[in-house]
């Protein structure tokens, strides 16, 4: 790159303007969580002191109002649950569509491909039937179906990782006496663990956010996950929402999503590198 | 090797095809089916040939209207992140001091789920508009460009990162030789920089391609379609016929085709034309 001093400086503090730009919308939130919830539309841009304060009172309603432990622990059990399954089964399953060199494994293959460019809203309504029928409307059930709906991507990514292990190493594994599970996981699986760490943040960030599958087959009640509860904060208020509650729960629902960033950082951004190639 | 891995199909594959079937396979054959019906419940159905597809462009104009709004909305977002994004990338390559702190501050909206991004902006937009005694609801326009403004500052940080991927791929000597032959900034970045990240464009114009023609949360949070059902987009209108209108479940699930179509035939065609302008390097 050609560069120069004098505009470095300038793109600097161009960065840095840009940078409390991002970062505005979530300091308001934060702000207003800590506001008597009267102000809050009216006075959205103040700092709150005296009256306006409200200490931690939102935060104890918000919680308390919304069961808010108890959805952050269904929305954690739930993307638990499916992103295990996810990088497990749907790994098995694209060892299995590469090695096994069939008309029926291509099919497989190509639906699976197929499947990725399909919006929810065609399979909705039958889905959420037949999730009904099968009893599946429960944490572990909405798993199952998250399996079946990450399944063309993460079937995808790992086929396509799988293609570049030479065989000799699953051959070697085969005639030292390894039966094909044995040789998945001693031998297949780390080699694809880079693959599995980008599938299974893409999709965990997918099923803890996706809000209309868990609101449609688990309902508001008893197994609301973290966006149906704040979406619920709303809908169920009938226009008597208790904003102050309402800001602290935005909150509540952001700290984990930063806490995981902070965490594994380099792999989030490496996951949307590797993840975005499938375009 | 391949004969033994053909008798584990129960345990390998086994598994993610029955959850595939129930999520995906069955729902969408049914779906299909479904859209040539008319029912109220999915045990009993009416089959009415194409009327339900002919219903959406002439006894409900919803759809049209949805159509309409996704589409200027799509395009308006495309242009805009993919810009954004890309000077972004360019600010971020150049080495400055603290490049991985604001690629991290720019990223960080992206993780956030798009029912919490439209309530957060919903408080930020209407606590402007409040000073002239309006909200976002008062006219369409305000919720199109509330949607096009969150909708940038979500997406912006996830393509800037595949671009500052795609612009270290740039070899430096190309630059340095265009910029010895007199090529100017302008130039350089039009005619050297810009056909060799061709295919990071590609990637993310169909990623804002397909995530904006099927936004659904944060047009549910930010608007709710407010006013009337001028801010819908095309996801919520498919949602509000099936579960807010008794009778039009057959017209929904045929919208659901509709859309299905379009969002598959548009990502053909973006992929065709962006693929045919990559150049090697």
């Amino acid at each position: 790159m050609i560069k120069s001093k004098k505009s470095d400086k300038g793109i600097f503090v161009g960065l840095i303007a840009l940078s409390l730009l991002f970062i505005y919308p979530l300091v308001l939130v934060l702000v207003n969580s800590f506001k008597n919830k009267l102000y809050i539309l009216k006075n959205p841009f103040e700092i709150p002191m005296g009256e306006m304060f409200a200490g931690l009172d939102n935060y104890i309603q918000g919680a308390m109002q919304s069961d808010f432990i108890r959805a952050f622990a269904v929305s954690l059990t739930i993307t638990v649950l499916s992103v295990v399954g996810i990088v497990l089964l749907t790994s098995m399953t694209a060892w299995y569509i590469v090695r096994v060199k069939s008309k029926f494994t291509k099919v497989m293959y190509y639906l699976f491909v197929f499947s990725m460019i399909v919006p929810f809203q065609m399979v909705m309504y039958p889905m959420v039937y037949i999730v009904g029928q099968l009893n599946l409307n429960n944490p572990i059930g909405i798993s199952l179906v998250y399996v079946g709906f990450g399944a063309g991507l993460s079937v995808f990514m790992f086929s396509g990782f799988i293609k570049g292990i030479p065989l000799t190493i699953e051959e070697a594994a085969n005639i030292d006496g390894c039966n094909p599970l044995q040789t998945f996981f001693y031998v297949v699986f780390p080699i694809l663990k880079p693959t599995a760490i980008t599938v299974a943040i893409l999709n965990a960030m997918w099923v803890w956010n996706d809000y209309l599958l868990p609101y449609l087959v688990l309902g508001t009640k008893e197994y609301k996950t973290i966006p149906v509860a704040i979406q619920q904060a709303v809908l169920g208020a009938y226009g008597n929402v208790n904003w102050g509650a309402f800001m602290a729960m935005l909150v509540l629902a952001i700290i984990p999503i930063v806490a995981f960033y902070a965490a594994c950082q380099k792999h989030i951004i490496k996951g949307v590198i590797s993840g975005s190639v499938k375009g | 090797m391949q004969k033994s891995l053909k008798k584990y199909f129960a345990i390998f594959a086994l598994p993610t095809v029955i959850a595939f079937m129930i999520a995906f396979v069955i729902p969408f054959i049914m779906g299909i089916y479904l859209s040539f019906t008319e029912f109220t419940v999915i045990t009993n159905t009416d089959f009415v040939g194409l009327e339900n597809y002919i219903k959406i462009f002439t006894v409900d104009d919803s759809f049209m209207n949805a159509l309409w709004f996704t589409t200027k909305f799509t395009i308006v977002s495309i242009v805009t992140v993919n810009v954004f994004a890309f000077g972004l990338a360019l600010m971020l390559s150049r080495g400055i001091k603290g490049t991985n702190l604001f690629r991290s501050v720019f990223f960080m909206p992206n993780l956030i789920g798009g029912i919490v991004l439209g309530y957060i902006w919903n408080l930020l937009i209407n606590g402007v508009l409040g000073i002239f005694d309006v909200d976002i609801t008062y006219k369409a326009a305000y919720g199109f460009w509330g949607l096009v403004v969150l909708t940038n500052w979500q997406m912006i940080g996830y393509m800037m990162i595949i671009y500052v991927a795609g612009l270290q791929n740039v070899p430096s000597d190309v630059l340095e030789a265009a910029n010895i032959d007199g090529a100017s900034a302008p130039q350089r970045l039009f005619k050297v920089t810009i056909p060799m990240v061709m295919p990071s464009i590609t990637i993310c114009t169909f990623l804002t391609l397909s995530s904006s023609f099927k936004l659904f949360d944060q047009n549910l949070a930010l608007t709710a379609g407010a006013p009337g059902m001028e801010t819908s987009m095309l996801a919520m209108d498919i949602y509000n016929t099936f579960y807010l209108r008794m009778g039009f479940e057959g017209v929904a699930q045929a919208k659901a085709v509709v859309f299905f179509v379009l969002v598959a035939l548009i990502a053909y065609i973006q992929l065709r034309i962006t693929r045919s302008k990559e150049v090697e390097s």
